[in-house]
């Protein structure tokens, strides 16, 4: 079943109706998460000013201040409150239910705001300056793990909350057939999020218990437990980012599943396998044997590795085969060169699933291998490799996602539409220049969380060779870009939904183009030709010879870049 | 939906995938066997302060003196257990070893974690209090070295940097061996 028919029709007339504790909550949960992205993007400029070493800007105090607010805002509430909005659009929205218990929906929205407000509260009046693993014994004002539980408890009650909907849905019979893939995917990341926000109450319960004083906290069960929290949350965002991929390819390009079977399979590898990625955060900690690393890092011999070499695959292979259905056969890369380009919503899908896989996949499973972990660990290669995973390929999506939640659930015209085209662009263009330059001077051993690689004042001189300064001008410069595309995007989705023009009675084409993407309206794009059109087998290639050729380019770059790290190692000091 | 058959170029690519995954995964097995640079080494806990006693031992055993900054300065023979300890915000004491040789590197800390990173061989290892984390290791190349920390542990995180001095194979005392060398620059 393609996504799109069952879940969007723009007219309000002939629409789905969206229930309206579903559109209130979404908004809010959106809204929140805007703000979080502002506090965080402002953080980013301020922490990536200073590591420059040429501005320096901030204090030691303060550069590791803004840099738990960075964290903490980014990673966790902008995350994390997109995150419920997706869960309220994938149940009540896509199965066209009403909400299950409303009330507790706004309570447990409530208690994710206290929860944010007091780590707030504590981060920026410097009683938690810990950065957002909060390693024991490192120690923070007791309100900061309490706000991380309550914030925690929210988000729980959340998934609860949307698996009731889904029965709900199923008993009231709001929807046929098996549920959307998109919405099946959004049941992998709220299972995962079952298993994180548990490891995170085994966790912040006992450290909020010992910050009081009460009982003791080893440091290294925190780190294991703590990335049982920390980890599986990332798969969380994975999850929902390949959803999101499913839905914005229907959307934007009229892609095709190929096979469900394949793309649901490979969802069930993320939930079977992914509570043992905790492991690869451990992999130089004294706590911990080898056999454990290497099955635990693994996920169990990368069967989670699988299932996203699976989704890379039937996501960019279901747009071809949707273009091609719809006449666009021409060559093998035809189909590549007529799609829509300039919708954000496609352009953002695309970003998004090239550098989440080039850079940030390549990188994660490299440095995630036992050994080279060694040549790798704390070093600025580790931010080099997750901006690249959950800030161009999660939050890329969810930008993407937004340009067609406006119109779709806020009902409003997406403002300075023609700023929204280029928008993906700019974020990901200074995205890949700034994680690509970070994870290249990681090699050099540059640490991160780093306020001074000069080394004023230490009690022996340290000189990086003069590449590093100069990498670490070009990270200056792609942070700056990705900030600047971050910054159009929060001007634009604030504009619109504050200030926008509403989207009014006429859903044609004419009333829309240029306002809002063309998938919102462009529907007979959309419509599959009435008769079966048979799809060409290309020799060798199958029927989509496209993305097989790009699949093909990106395992060479795999296999190059992981062997030549085994290189690397090999010419370090033996140690065993 | 459901039941349609696979298509052929999913099956292709589902292969090369697992068989890929199955090449990562045994990798790691193959480097313990073949491999120079392994994390294992021996790993138990420690309580902070008999860890500081030991490396105090260690500096009373084979200690040559201090740096200018009162940092002292070890030269333990080849094949010692050598004792480094990182506490805010410093790495105790300074090594020399000699080039090609066998030691057991023992790291551990006082108060939080940090983290061993050896400059410029990008050599990284988490140092966590209550554990002790022995590394077998064979400085291959001669010459002066820094341990700068890699884990954020406190406010002076960024001035925590540590000295070990490689000699070159038989000169037990090289010039540029000598504490004050060690302890030079600032
Ligand atoms: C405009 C875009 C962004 C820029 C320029 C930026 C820049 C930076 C910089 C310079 C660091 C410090 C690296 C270090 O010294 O260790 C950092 C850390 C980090 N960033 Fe970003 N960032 C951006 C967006 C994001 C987003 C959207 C997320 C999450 C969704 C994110 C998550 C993180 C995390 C988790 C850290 C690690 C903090 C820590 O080590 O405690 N960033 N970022
Ligand atoms: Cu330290
Ligand atoms: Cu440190």
């Amino acid at each position: 079943m393609n996504a799109a028919d069952s879940a969007f029709r723009v007219c309000p007339t002939t629409g789905l109706k969206v229930h309206k504790d579903a559109d209130a909550l979404i908004k809010a949960n959106a809204v929140v998460a805007t703000v979080a992205l502002l506090v965080g993007g402002i953080a980013a400029i301020l922490v990536l000013l200073t590591r420059w070493q040429a501005v320096h800007l901030l204090s030691d105090v303060m550069f590791y201040r803004w840099l738990t607010i960075h964290g903490m805002n980014m990673l966790i509430f902008f995350i994390l409150f997109f995150e419920m909005a997706v869960l309220y659009f994938a149940s009540a929205v896509l199965l066209n239910c009403r909400v299950a218990g409303p009330k507790f929906a706004w309570a447990a929205f409530v208690l994710m705001v206290a929860g944010a407000g007091l780590v707030e509260w504590t981060t920026f009046t410097g009683r938690a300056d810990v950065l957002f693993t909060s390693y024991v014994p490192l120690r923070a004002h007791p309100a900061f793990y309490l706000g991380v539980i309550l914030f925690a408890v929210g988000a729980i009650i959340v998934t609860t909350i949307f698996f009731s909907t889904l029965v709900i849905a199923k008993r009231e019979r709001t929807y046929t057939g098996s549920v959307p893939l998109v919405t099946f995917g959004a049941i992998t990341a709220a299972i995962i999020a079952a298993i994180t926000l548990l490891h995170g109450a085994a966790i912040y319960i006992p450290t909020f218990l010992w910050s009081v004083g009460v009982m003791n906290v080893d440091p290294q069960i925190y780190r294991l437990v703590w990335w049982g929290l920390g980890h599986s949350s990332q798969q969380i965002n994975v999850a929902a980012m390949v959803s999101i991929w499913y839905l914005l390819g229907a959307l934007t390009a009229g892609a095709v599943v190929l096979n469900e079977k394949i793309s649901r399979t490979a969802f069930v590898l993320y939930i079977l396998f992914i509570s043992m990625a905790s492991a690869h955060h451990l992999l130089v900690d004294p706590g911990f044997g080898p056999s454990w690393k290497i099955v635990n890092t693994s996920y169990f011999m990368y069967m989670a590795v699988l299932a996203s070499m699976l989704h890379g695959f039937t996501v960019p292979a279901g747009i071809e085969m949707g273009m091609r259905l719809r006449g666009f056969t021409e060559g093998i890369f035809g189909w590549l060169r007529r799609a829509p380009w300039g919708d954000p919503g496609f352009s953002a899908l695309c970003l998004s699933v090239v550098v989440f896989g080039f850079v940030g996949g390549i990188t994660g499973v490299t440095f995630g291998t036992e050994q080279i972990n060694i040549i790798a660990h704390n070093t600025l290669r580790i931010p080099g490799h997750f901006h690249a995973t959950v800030v161009s390929g999660t939050a890329m999506a969810f930008m993407g996602i937004t340009y067609y939640v406006i119109p779709l659930i806020f009902r409003k015209k997406v403002a300075f539409y023609g700023m929204a085209r280029w928008q993906p662009y700019v974020f990901a263009i200074g995205m890949l220049i700034f994680s690509l330059s970070m994870t290249f001077v990681g090699t050099f051993g540059v640490p991160r969380r780093h306020y001074d690689i000069s080394f004023a004042g230490a009690p022996f001189g340290v000189e990086f060779s003069p590449a590093t300064d100069l990498m670490m001008g070009l990270m200056a410069i792609g942070g700056l870009i990705a900030a600047l595309g971050g910054g159009m995007y929060i001007l634009i989705t604030v504009w619109s939904v504050f200030f926008g023009a509403p989207l009014g009675a006429d859903c044609t084409d004419k009333a829309l183009r240029g306002s809002v993407p063309p998938g919102v309206y462009a529907r007979p794009f959309m419509e599959l030709p009435k008769t079966e059109v048979e799809l060409k087998e290309h020799g060798r290639l199958g029927v989509a010879p496209g993305t097989m050729v790009l699949v093909f380019v990106f395992l060479v770059a795999f296999v190059v870049y992981y062997f030549a790290n085994w290189k690397l190692l090999s010419d370090t000091w033996q140690i065993g | 939906m459901w039941w349609k058959p696979v298509h052929r170029s999913e099956r292709i690519w589902f292969t090369i995938a697992f068989i890929w995954c199955m090449i990562l995964f045994a990798m790691m097995p193959l480097w313990h066997l073949r491999g120079g640079q392994n994390p294992s080494g021996t790993r138990a806990r420690v309580e902070p302060s008999a860890y500081v006693a030991r490396v105090q031992q260690f500096v009373r055993d084979y200690g040559t003196g201090a740096t200018d900054g009162g940092i002292p300065v070890v030269a333990p023979p080849a094949g010692a257990d050598i004792y480094l300890l990182g506490a805010q915000f410093q790495w105790t004491p300074v090594l020399q070893l000699e080039q090609g040789a066998e030691y057991t590197l023992h790291l551990s800390s006082l108060d939080v974690n940090h983290g061993f990173n050896l400059f410029p061989f990008n050599v990284n290892f988490q140092v966590v209090p209550g554990y002790d984390y022995g590394l077998r290791v064979i400085p291959t190349e001669a010459g002066s070295y820094s341990i700068l920390c890699n884990e954020f542990c406190g406010i002076g995180h960024h001035l925590m940097v540590g000295r070990v001095i490689v000699n070159p194979v038989g000169t037990a005392s090289a010039p540029e061996a000598s504490p004050a060398a060690a302890g030079g620059g600032q």
